[in-house]
């Protein structure tokens, strides 16, 4: 049993995953359970933090989402349509709504930003150049790289190339944005530039972004909700700024510390302050 | 003053040659990019651990390209002789020669492109099919994107393999430059012929690989 802090019944759920598995055959014939029998609910608006030590099962949850995993049992739900009963040509479509982010951002090397950013828009059809141009430009206005329009991702830093990719996955107009350790692969500075643009896209779009990450710090700064991920199963699941849950996984455990600490060292500034 | 009688007797026909040469392989070039490239892309595709992944169509393609590719190009040539009369009219001239030519530039380009394909990084695949892109959307608009430059050059690798074995060709009347240094400069001892027209063969390759790197330095932008 897990804790789940229970879910006004008012509120829109964006993601809902009933009983899901995933079981993977290794090269030697073992069998790995890297999903068990997981559900879980994602709040619209929401953004959710997945984490776990590596080989929790945290990356291959997500793809279950979007079905870039194929689940042995169990049903995803993306709001009210059920993923998991979507044909391939359905699910093709479907996927316009669900926006993806890689830890290697994954852009198209001899596509320019502009390219990138305008693929997902081609390949579903129907758009005049002209809205594909305006989107385009859009998308990158809200990430800030307006300026990077004509580069190609090679003339990019690491936190620019995230944020392409992050422009390149609102094109669509996505209700959920799937952030696969977005910001593992970059240093410090430029994983606050990636997160802060991703929870701008939250705040203002209201797109719900469920993000796997093994930085606490990550949670910390982003995530309102987490889930800890132990051996394929949902450990435990709190929301990150109520102090009054009792963490029972080590990681929640030291969450909880850190965002303690965090609220002691705040209290000791603003004494600082009102005493100077 | 060397005498270059032999060598002035010779131009009519050199002309002749050079541009039966480059109609084999222009043919033999168009057949491998138009059926060897879809070749090799299935190849990819159906490959272990790809997307559309058929293990026995795999196989049967597989052993064909390899079989193929292990004839030598004269017993090719000579083996395909009934064939290259129904496809071409006739068993000699250049573009007799020419089918042959392309029945063993189509396997040869099919796994070049294979091999080219394998190297486009696996996540830009899987963010294409994250977005919903079809498999025909993923080979036109990520992999033949990602690859280009890479192929382009296994293009030029192809073209020069293949100035060579049209040179092979002249054996069963195809002409071209290659044959030309044969009947003259190797049967009728014409030193000074052999030496143009191995001359004007370094020129071509020259030419071909240095136009073939610009290009495919041009389109990448990685």
């Amino acid at each position: 049993m897990s804790t789940v802090t229970p879910i006004d019944p008012a509120t829109r759920i964006a993601i809902r995953l009933d009983g899901v598995s995933k079981r993977f055959v290794l090269p030697n014939k073992q069998t790995l359970d890297a999903v068990r029998n997981v559900s879980l609910q994602v709040r619209a608006g929401d953004v959710f933090g997945l984490i776990g030590t590596s080989g929790a099962g945290k990356s291959t949850l997500l793809r279950l989402i979007n079905r870039l995993e194929q689940p042995d049992g169990g049903r995803v739900f993306v709001g009210e349509r059920e993923i998991t009963a979507l044909g391939k040509a359905e699910l093709r479509l479907a996927r316009q709504s669900m926006g993806m982010v890689f830890q290697q951002f994954n852009l198209l090397q001899n596509a320019s930003v502009f390219d990138n950013v305008a693929f997902p828009l081609r390949i579903h059809g129907k758009r005049s150049p002209g809205d594909i141009f305006r989107r385009v430009r859009e998308c990158l206005q809200i990430v800030g790289l307006l300026d990077k329009v004509d580069s190609y991702p090679a003339q990019l830093s690491g936190g620019q190339k995230q944020r392409v990719a992050i422009a390149r996955a609102l094109a669509t107009n996505p209700e959920v944005l799937l952030c696969d350790e977005p910001t593992s692969a970059l240093d410090s500075e430029t994983t606050r530039s990636v997160l802060d643009t991703l929870r701008d896209i939250n705040l203002r779009l209201g797109v719900t972004i469920v993000i796997v990450t093994h930085e606490l710090a990550v949670v910390r700064a982003l995530c309102k909700h987490v889930a800890v991920m132990e051996h394929g199963e949902v450990a435990e699941q709190f929301a990150v700024a109520e102090p009054s849950s009792v963490p029972r996984t080590a990681l929640g455990r030291e969450l909880t510390r850190q965002m303690a600490q965090a609220d002691a060292r705040e209290e000791l500034d603003r004494l600082e302050a009102a005493y100077a | 003053m060397p005498d270059l009688s032999n060598v002035i007797a010779i131009l009519p026909e050199l002309w002749t040659a050079t541009g039966q040469t480059l109609a084999m392989l222009a043919i033999g070039l168009s057949a491998a990019v138009l059926i060897g490239g879809p070749l090799g892309v299935l190849l990819f595709l159906l490959g272990p651990g790809q997307s559309l992944e058929r293990p026995a169509l795999f196989g049967v393609l597989n052993w064909f390209v390899n079989t193929v590719r292990s004839f030598p190009f004269i017993i090719l040539l000579v083996a395909l002789v009934p064939f290259t009369r129904v496809i071409a009219g006739t068993s000699i001239g250049p573009v007799a020669a020419a089918v042959p030519l392309s029945f063993a530039a189509i396997p040869y380009f099919a796994r070049l492109v294979e091999q080219n394909l394998r190297d486009v990084p696996r996540g830009v695949i899987e963010a294409a099919h994250a977005m919903g892109a079809s498999e025909l959307q993923i080979v036109l608009r990520v992999l033949l994107v990602e690859a280009r430059s890479g192929l382009v050059l296994a293009l030029t690798v192809l073209a020069i393999s293949f100035l060579s074995y049209s040179a092979v060709a002249g054996v069963v009347g195809g002409g071209g430059i290659g044959d030309l240094a044969i009947r003259y400069g190797y049967y009728r001892f014409q030193t000074d012929v052999m030496v143009l027209t191995v001359a004007l063969l370094i020129v071509l390759v020259q030419i071909i690989q240095f136009t073939g790197n610009r290009l495919a330095r041009r389109l990448d932008k990685r």
